[in-house]
């Protein structure tokens, strides 16, 4: 059961074949014998789970049944879910119990999804190894010395490993599209503000995102059908009609134009995956499209805009985390200022103090003008660049990561790992939505191939996404762990 | 030396919402402790802001009444601090793009005279909770029931020169958002509290001096008390050679005093910066149209009306529209009496002494507007003289009827107008005051109109007060003259 799709599962669920409690139990047994290994999970809710599983089997056999019900999905530990921690991977909330639902997490399960648990993330989506995590690394299916990617490495992992059909993630910086090309899956950002964010614990808020993450297109295409759309809760969602995403799948790409940034095959590029990228490439000329070179001129500015505007929102974001109301409040303090000192210095990790140190320094008076005001217009720049290259070309194609996984522990130096996220994070400056999709493999670890589309052109990507994978099936290629049997 | 003040206000006012700025929330007052805070207002994780529709028409609706310019953006910014009656580390305001830009205020002085008084700007901002030290053992307790209340900060440019022009300007901006009835104005419960910032300056020098700022003043008496007390601080102070720091000071109505809680040097930096959980809002021509439309006839206008169209006099049309309930009381008493000048005096006279005697506001009179209007027609149409309305109204007063009509009948305070009946009243009291007539008989014809006083208090006491007395004066002199 594990190696197929969710768009197959819903099909074997309708017809009987069996039950979303067998599919249920399935996924939460393989979870049990191999997250050992990948530490993938937070929070298991097992008992949950099988309940809403029999909820699902029950509205199938009264005729009830959408979709996707019955379907088992896992959330990153970012998203609230009433009754159940949510931790965002950090000491501060690991006693946080959600009173709420996340909207998203609230139409996932009007859908009728079973969530089987919560993955594991770099400590505030601040991270893009997973390696920040207050409950440990989490591990490359692929290869358990490598890392998953991040923020989102818990639930990229988890799906890769078959023990979820599908997740959901977040991105703010590339925390989908990134780990999802270290793990051989299919990651889809949305436009911002496609998504709600109501329930979705902040990190910057101008550029965090929700998405799904699945072994296919289609399957993402049948997530976004759920969880996108406006939300009175999030004044920053969009009111705009959501298409079923599934209808274009299958839309020809004859006459399809990409373009291919040349700031995205630079320098820092690794050679084999510049090859299954341009590989990738020919494929879809050989489906129809015409290919062609486009600039986008302010690229190099992205990760210093992008290390002003997101720690100068989180700063903000995590003020709220003082030890007063919820979450680690630390021993007997002497008085206010200890309260919030030491609650705060022992539940916060090191990489999430230091981006809340670098965001109150660059909003300090004397420097905020110089910094934010500054950030704020290289932000206009950088989509401006995006919107200038979607008038000659219909999407943008190009790595999603410079190089595949790296080692457990090989970036040391904070900056060499600001620099993985250098294909995505534009992208979330501009707002428009990008997909990663598997794309071959480099030195046995995947290649993710990132494609990117105006603002709310979610339709089209998942339809040159999906074209693909009709043709190739790096998609379908599964690691050797996933191959175990529970 | 001679000295001059310089003043200028920062008003916060509460706005009359049903709900809190950017949750749905309860703004009631006075509800158990935390049962009046929802997730957003908890500054739970993953919780976002949605701004309230009504706080906005509120805040335009002061904007239009001050004349200020509206801008078509404002934008809503982060004030970073940690306070723990403060959820989410960051206050939710407006430093950049306010929603309310220049305006002016007309303040009413002592003579009657009127000055302009210029605001700079008014903002929208949500209110934080309340810390709590009593009862708990050394610990804090918070409250977070105020917690996203939503408060329009009002801020005047340092256009006043003496603590009465302040009081009278708080006077001015409480009359107007009460007539706006966009906030209840209770300064006691905190619905509206004030920062002064004060400095005095030598009389002619063109600088300011440097202000201190006296923080969260929350009445009109508390205001002249805090100004005048600062004020003759700061004079002391640098003619004693000493230099007015800038500071922000707190007012101790016990004490009567201003005293230091920070300086400058200690001052926070709140790293505003743009709320991104929030659109900018946007306000159109069409929007700003019907808003004004919306508009009551606000204190200055009616002020005016009452002394154009009502012949009031300055005095009496400013007491009258000090307050949209007085004003409305006035009018309506007016509009069944039909005479402005006897409802006004009724109003500032009868009626306000007896409110102030039972420490009632003017909604809770019990006699009503309508009551009084028709009580001032009885004198107008002569049913009754003016010494029996003061008996009706004080059985109005007291509930001894439903209307001046059915009191006048139970107490037969109808004035006797039939001159039959009157004239043998007074033939009566002739008859029985022969020493009386002879004295006046035998006085000077000078003297006699003062001594026809006697005559008319014996008839009016024979009527038991009903007998109009210009008749009965007129009657007894054409009677008294021909016994001469």
């Amino acid at each position: 059961m594990h190696d197929k799709t969710v768009t197959q599962l819903a099909a074997a669920l309708k017809s009987g074949e069996f039950s979303s409690r067998e599919l249920t139990s399935h996924f939460l047994q393989r979870i049990e014998k191999i997250d050992a290994k990948l530490n993938s999970f937070i929070s298991i809710t097992a008992e949950q789970a099988l309940t809403q599983a029999e909820a699902a089997d029950k509205a199938r056999a009264a005729g009830k049944a959408g979709r996707l019900t019955g379907i088992p999905l896992a959330l990153k530990d970012i998203f609230c879910t009433q009754g159940v921690k949510t931790s965002c991977g950090s000491k501060m909330l690991d006693n946080f119990i959600s009173p709420y639902n996340a909207t998203v997490v609230e139409k996932l399960n009007t859908a009728g999804t079973i969530s089987l648990g919560k993955t594991n993330m770099d400590e505030f989506a601040m991270g893009s190894s997973n390696e920040n995590s207050y409950y440990g690394v989490v591990k490359n299916p692929w290869d358990l010395s490598a890392v998953p990617g991040g923020s989102s490495g818990g639930s990229a992992a988890a799906v890769a490993a078959g023990l979820v059909p599908a997740a959901m993630g977040t991105d703010t910086g590339g925390s989908i599209r990134q780990p999802a090309a270290f793990c051989g899956i299919t990651g889809l950002k949305p436009t911002y503000g496609r998504v709600s964010r109501y329930g979705i614990i902040a990190y910057a808020s101008s550029l965090d995102q929700a998405g799904p993450m699945a072994r296919s297109a289609e399957d993402c295409a049948h997530l976004l059908n759920v969880v996108a759309g406006h939300d009175v809760r999030d004044s920053t969602s969009v009111a705009r009609g959501v298409p079923d995403y599934t209808e274009t799948l299958n839309a020809p790409l004859s006459g399809l134009k990409i373009g291919l940034p040349k700031e995205y095959f630079g320098d820092g590029l690794a050679p084999d995956v510049e090859k299954a990228v341009r590989d990738a490439v020919k494929v879809y000329e050989s489906l129809g499209a015409t290919v062609r070179e486009v600039s986008l001129p302010h690229t190099h500015f992205a990760i210093p805009a992008y290390y002003v505007i997101a720690p100068a929102e989180a700063s903000s974001n995590l003020s709220r985390y003082d030890g007063v109301r919820f979450g680690h409040r630390c021993d007997s303090p002497d008085d206010l200022i200890d309260l919030y000192t030491r609650s705060r210095a022992e539940g916060f990790g090191e990489e999430v103090k230091r981006r809340i140190l670098i965001g109150t320094h660059t909003l300090s008076e004397g420097f905020f003008d110089a910094y934010y005001t500054k950030a704020q217009k290289v932000r206009r720049l950088i989509r401006q660049d995006f919107l200038d290259a979607f008038e000659d070309v219909d999407v943008l194609m190009g790595p999603a990561s410079p190089t595949p996984a790296f080692d457990l522990g090989a970036k040391k130096d904070p900056v060499s790992m600001y620099l993985q996220d250098i294909y995505t994070i534009a992208v979330n400056l501009a707002g428009i939505p990008g997909i990663s999709v598997p794309a071959g493999f480099a030195g046995g670890r995947p290649v993710g191939l990132q494609i990117l589309g105006t603002h709310f052109a979610e339709a089209q990507l998942l339809n040159v996404a999906h074209q693909f994978q009709q043709v190739t099936d790096w998609h379908l290629t599964l690691p050797a762990l996933a191959e175990e049997n529970a | 030396m001679q000295w001059e003040t310089v003043i200028g206000l920062e008003v916060h006012v509460q706005l009359a919402t049903r709900s809190k700025i950017f949750s749905g929330a309860s703004t009631a007052f006075g509800a158990e402790p935390n049962t009046q805070a929802c997730a957003v207002d908890l500054g739970l994780p993953g919780v976002l802001p949605v701004l309230n529709e009504q706080a906005v028409a509120m805040a335009v609706q002061f904007g239009l009444a001050v004349h200020a310019e509206i801008p078509e953006v404002s934008v809503f910014d982060r004030k970073n601090y940690f306070y723990p009656d403060l959820p989410k580390g960051y206050q939710t305001s407006q430093m950049y793009h306010p929603i309310v830009g220049a305006g002016e205020v007309e303040i009413t002085l002592d003579d009657d005279n009127t000055k302009c008084i210029r605001i700079h700007h008014a903002h929208l901002e949500e209110d934080a909770g309340k810390s709590l030290h009593e009862d708990f053992h050394g610990m804090t307790g918070i409250d977070l029931n105020r917690a996203g209340t939503p408060l329009l900060e009002i801020v005047s440019e340092p256009d006043m020169r003496s603590a009465k022009e302040a009081a009278a300007y708080l006077k001015a901006i409480h009359s107007i958002v009460t007539y706006l009835g966009i906030s209840d104005g209770n300064m006691a419960e905190g619905s509206m509290r004030c920062d002064v910032n004060v400095s005095v300056r030598p009389q002619g020098q063109a600088e300011f001096g440097t202000r201190a700022e006296i923080k969260n003043v929350n009445s009109f008496r508390f205001v002249e008390r805090a100004i005048a007390f600062e004020v003759e601080r700061q004079i002391e102070l640098i003619e004693d050679g000493g230099k007015v720091v800038q500071e922000t000071r707190l007012f101790d109505p016990e004490r009567d005093e201003t005293r230091s809680m920070r300086t400058k040097e200690e001052a926070n930096d709140y790293r505003y910066f743009p709320c991104p959980d929030l659109l900018p809002v946007v306000l159109d021509q069409a929007y700003l149209d019907h808003l004004r439309s919306q508009l009551p006839e606000l204190p200055a206008d009616k002020r005016a009306r009452f002394q154009t169209e009502l012949g009031l006099s300055a005095y009496d049309a400013n007491v009258l529209s000090a307050s949209r309930e007085m004003a409305e009381f006035f009018e309506e008493v007016h509009r069944v009496c039909g005479d402005a000048k006897q409802a006004a005096n009724w109003v500032q006279g009868e009626l306000s002494g007896a409110l102030n005697r039972e420490n009632l506001s003017i909604q809770n009179s019990p006699v009503s507007a309508h009551q009084l209007g028709e009580l001032i027609s009885r004198v107008l149409d002569d049913t009754i003289n003016g010494k029996a309305a003061k008996q009706v109204f004080q059985a109005l007063w007291n509930g001894q009827g439903k209307s001046a009509d059915e009191v006048i009948e139970a107490k037969g305070l109808k004035q006797v107008t039939d001159a039959g009946a009157v004239e043998s009243m007074i033939d009566q009291v002739i008859a029985e005051s022969p020493a009386q007539v002879a004295q006046y008989r035998d006085s000077e014809p000078e003297k006699r109109g003062k001594m026809i006083g006697y005559f008319v208090g014996q008839v009016m006491k024979a009527s038991r007060g009903t007998a109009n007395p210009q008749q009965v004066n007129g009657l007894l002199k054409e009677k008294l003259d021909a016994l001469l």
